[in-house]
């Protein structure tokens, strides 16, 4: 009880070093999220008879050793950044869309099919960069704006239909890329399922020679977050989307068409994840499989409520998370850790973070507002 | 100050100590000290009423004695034992009881489950909602206060669900009942009711505070009485010798008129008409029945009713936000039937919402971004999509001036206001900007005696520029002194139409209650 309520003491005094010396107000509760989950990992590394220090040591070096395993952790990460936003943009209009997964193999096909189209090849790379992005842009918003079209229409619950069509295009997906009769999308010459190779004009410039490749869809999706913040934070669409959220029968009474702001809310949400899928396969594999994406969309809702939904701190959560996974190999083949051991902290984090009261009550942090237009820290954009 | 006020005498010089008692109770928040040395006793049976102006801090002094709130400085005891609550569930534990002022239902849930909310009456592992609702039946009957407790939350009136908060006070068994401001959603024949019940309740050993604006009710109910301003105890007396003018006075600190003069209408062009108008409510019922109403530019049209009689849906329809199922409006030259909130915003037609918490602020927006919910894609406030933030806060420095909404900034969330200068930010909003028909339900709800003074006059002054105005009231007094022309809704349709200057409450209650003005109808459907 004593030492419970002195580790406590402790963790109230980071605290208040946090409060007033670095100013990272809304993103406390993440910070010790993250912070816990390490701790709590090292306990169960050391459980299994490894050092901690050895498997984490090992697994920095995974993530940033050197310049090189900076660059592939990097790109590791560009497709988590797409799909967490898909989530927080969504998530300010009081949507939950769990499509990412979904909306990810949608934009994919759409970019991995026009990429191939035979024109492309006659195509300088200034367009046909720009037409293969916006392909898979386009897959992603009609795959994220069906759902919210059928929650204004019939009610359904984005949640339940945003499930089933992630189910919906992975076995179309499927389908699509591995039948041979007839042919849809399948690479006859391939012998796994996949499609037909993008053209070159279609690959996005690379940055790094990493493995995996750092291509300009990082700087794509970077952007694409400063973006967001500022239409959110800064836009009447923005307004429009956040009083949606935070009270429909006001935004109703105002003159807002909360139906359209759902389904534009949906749509652009879509939009994220399907640029995302499009700048992995110009820019990375160059052609479409189905398992590319295997839970991207999944980890794209953690990334997101790590970041708490803010579009700035996407970033580095998503860089965070997506280096973890690049690193995991070395801590593997250094210190006999399995890559799980990561998947585990992943998934504290994610507990964390969702569970907030545990963090709050343990590091003494008070709630603190959510919403760019809630009060005086309008323009706050982390 | 008259003879008769004095502070309240020490509580140490009573032999058993009062039941409830506040010592030196202090509250700041950022900016303001909501509370200043408050103290206040309650005795066994007995009803003490708080007064103060919107601001004063009736709430925040309720709210510690409830443990919502914890005071800096100060103690509270009951029975003589010094206690501390944490939250209200230790105040509920030690038999305190509260309706508060915004309704803390949960409206997708039914009556039953939200009376049963935190105090779960359980059989085995399983919820025992039966037996609950039996005894809410019981309750129900028992203190006069019809609800039904299958009944989803949000679908009820704004006076139903006032009457669920008390059934979940009552079912909890306090000794000690806070009552903020319960009256002021309830029509005339309810709060008659709802004396009934406060009164068999006192005379059961049941203790309360009560908090309203009404002053008439003060007089009607109450044993003594505490007059908070600025946070301080400014007096405290029984309700022999005072006055509703001695109270106001008191309250406000300046002499309030009750009554605000106005000249004879100038009514000019028709600006509102309706015809056979129908509109179904949430449940699917139909509650405007065929509907014809006119009110012309330069006169106050007000529609009195008992509620449930189709004003909500009537105003909804007309303003947008529910699609008529047959009939037609017009408005200022158009026919606006099925055009959207906005449009019909824009052709110059405010309107002041019924339930504020619902309809009117985001509690959790500044009031700057509040002051400009509809209007926020004005030129003024926005250049090509982009918000133009300063332009924002500057028009909501000068509205919240003009209208003396006591904040200390308009970034300040709008939760932070009292509910009588929440409501103050939503008739700044609508009464502002272009106008020419002003559609108002409850423009004063909740509002103290000055501030109603001061909206009724801005009413009336846009009335004599040539505005239009419906005006939707469960306060009797409100139609009659604003209105220049009364209308008597009765169940969905204008049973009469009466001049305002021939009206009586006495005849608007009979039309109101029965349709039709003649005694000998009474009993007919
Ligand atoms: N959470 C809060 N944060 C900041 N200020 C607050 C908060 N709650 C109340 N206040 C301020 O404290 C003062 C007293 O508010 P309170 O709600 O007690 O008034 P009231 O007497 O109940 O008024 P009304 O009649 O309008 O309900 C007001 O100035 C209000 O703005
Ligand atoms: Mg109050």
């Amino acid at each position: 009880m004593a030492s419970g309520s002195s580790i406590t003491r402790a963790s109230g005094q980071l605290h208040r070093a946090l409060t007033e010396i670095w100013r990272l107000q809304p993103l406390y509760v993440s910070l010790y999220a993250i912070l816990l989950s390490f701790i709590i990992g090292g306990v169960l590394i050391s459980l299994i008879g490894v050092n901690p220090l050895t498997a984490y040591w090992a697994l920095l070096r995974g993530m940033a050793g050197d310049a090189d395993r900076l660059a592939g952790s990097l790109a590791r990460s560009v497709p988590f950044i797409g799909s967490a936003l898909a989530l927080a943009f969504a998530f300010r209009a009081g949507l939950f869309n769990i499509g990412a997964e979904g909306q990810l193999l949608a934009g994919g096909i759409t970019a991995a099919y026009v990429g191939a189209l035979s024109w492309m090849t006659n195509l300088p790379g200034i367009l046909a960069i720009p037409a293969i992005l916006l392909a898979g842009t386009l897959g992603g918003t009609i795959w994220g704006g069906i759902p919210g079209v059928l929650r204004t229409k019939t009610g359904a619950h984005e949640v339940i239909s945003t499930i089933m069509l992630n189910s919906v295009v992975l076995f179309a997906a499927r389908w699509m890329v591995g039948s041979r009769n007839p042919v849809v999308l399948r690479d006859t010459d391939s012998t796994v399922p996949r499609t037909k190779p993008i053209s070159d004009n279609a690959v996005l410039p690379e940055l790094v020679d990493s493995q995996p490749t750092l291509h300009v869809g990082l700087l794509a999706l970077v952007g694409m977050c400063f973006v967001v913040a500022f239409v959110l934070n800064r836009t009447n669409f923005g307004f429009e989307i956040a009083t949606v959220g935070l009270n429909p029968h006001a935004a109703h009474y105002a003159g807002i068409n909360v139906n359209r702001v759902l389904v534009w809310a949906m749509a652009a949400s879509g939009a994220f994840a399907g640029l995302a899928a499009a700048s992995e396969i110009s820019g990375t594999s160059g052609h479409f499989q189905p398992g590319t994406f295997f839970l991207m969309g999944f980890d794209g809702i953690a990334i997101a409520l790590l970041a708490r939904t803010k579009p700035v701190a996407i970033i580095a959560a998503a860089v965070l998370w997506g280096s973890m996974l690049a690193g995991a190999p070395l801590m593997q083949q250094e210190a006999n850790m399995s890559i799980d051991v990561v998947r585990i902290i992943q998934a504290l984090v994610l507990l964390f973070v969702a569970a907030d009261a545990i963090v709050r009550y343990l590091f003494r942090v008070k709630d603190i507002e959510q919403n760019p237009f809630q009060t005086s820290t309008v323009g706050g954009a982390i | 100050m008259g003879s008769f006020w004095a502070r309240t005498p020490p509580a140490t010089a009573r032999v058993a100590p009062p039941l409830l008692q506040v010592d030196n109770l202090t509250k700041t928040f950022p900016g303001v000290v909501a509370n200043q040395d408050v103290n206040l006793t309650l005795n066994e049976g007995e009803i003490h009423c708080l007064l103060g102006e919107n601001g004063a801090g009736k709430s925040t002094l309720v709210n510690m004695v409830f443990g919502l709130q914890q005071p800096d400085a100060g103690e509270i005891y009951i029975r003589g034992q010094r206690v501390n609550f944490r939250n209200s569930g230790d105040a509920i534990s030690a038999g305190i009881g509260m309706v508060h002022q915004h309704f803390q239902l949960i409206p997708v849930f039914s009556v039953a489950e939200n009376i049963i909310l935190g105090n779960e009456i359980t059989r085995g592992t399983f919820l025992d909602i039966n037996t609950a609702r039996r005894q809410i039946s019981k309750l129900a009957e028992r203190y006069g206060l019809t609800v039904d407790p299958d009944a989803r939350v949000g679908d009820l009136s704004v006076g139903e669900q006032q009457r669920v908060e008390l059934v979940k006070a009552l079912f909890r068994d306090a000794d000690i009942l806070i009552l903020d401001e319960p009256t002021a959603v309830l029509t005339p024949g309810e709060v008659d009711d709802f004396f009934a019940v406060v009164k068999s309740l006192t005379s059961q050993g049941k203790s309360i505070i009560f908090i309203t604006h009404k002053l008439r009710e003060v007089l009607a109910v109450a044993h003594r009485i505490t007059v908070l301003r600025a946070g301080q105890v400014v007096g405290s007396t029984t309700v022999k010798g005072a006055t509703q003018q001695s109270l106001a006075n008191l309250m406000v600190g300046r002499d309030v008129v009750f009554r605000v003069e106005k000249t004879q209408a100038n009514p000019g062009a028709l600006a509102l008409q309706t015809q056979g108008l129908r509109a179904h409510d949430d449940r699917g019922v139909e509650t405007v029945t065929g509907l014809d109403v006119e009110v012309r530019a330069g006169e106050i049209f007000g529609i009195a009713g008992v509620e449930g009689n189709g004003q909500r849906e009537l105003v909804e329809t007309i303003c947008g936000m529910r699609s008529a199922s047959s009939g037609t409006v017009h408005a200022l030259g158009q026919n606006i039937t099925g055009w959207s909130p906005r449009k019909i915003n824009r052709l110059g037609v405010a309107h002041i919402p019924e339930n504020r918490s619902k309809h009117g602020v985001v509690e959790q927006y500044s009031i700057a971004n509040n002051l400009v919910l509809n209007r926020y894609n004005h030129k003024k406030f926005s250049t090509r999509g982009v918000r133009n933030t300063a332009a924002i806060q500057a028009e909501a420095a000068s509205l919240v001036e003009q209208f003396d909404v006591r904040t200390t900034g308009v970034q300040a969330a709008i939760s932070t206001l009292s509910g009588g200068n929440q409501q103050k930010v939503v008739v700044a909003r609508e009464l502002t900007g272009h106008l020419q028909l002003l559609v108002v339900a409850q423009p004063t709800r909740g509002l103290d005696v000055g501030s109603i003074e001061f909206i009724h006059r801005k009413i009336i002054e846009l009335r004599d520029r040539g505005v239009a105005v419906l005006l939707v009231s469960a306060e009797l007094d409100e139609i009659i002194s604003l209105s220049d022309r009364i209308g008597v809704l009765y169940r969905g349709r204008l049973a009469a139409t009466i001049n305002a200057a021939d009206a009586t409450r006495e005849e608007l209650g009979l039309l109101m209650a029965t349709g039709s003005s003649s005694s000998t109808d009474r009993n007919q459907p």
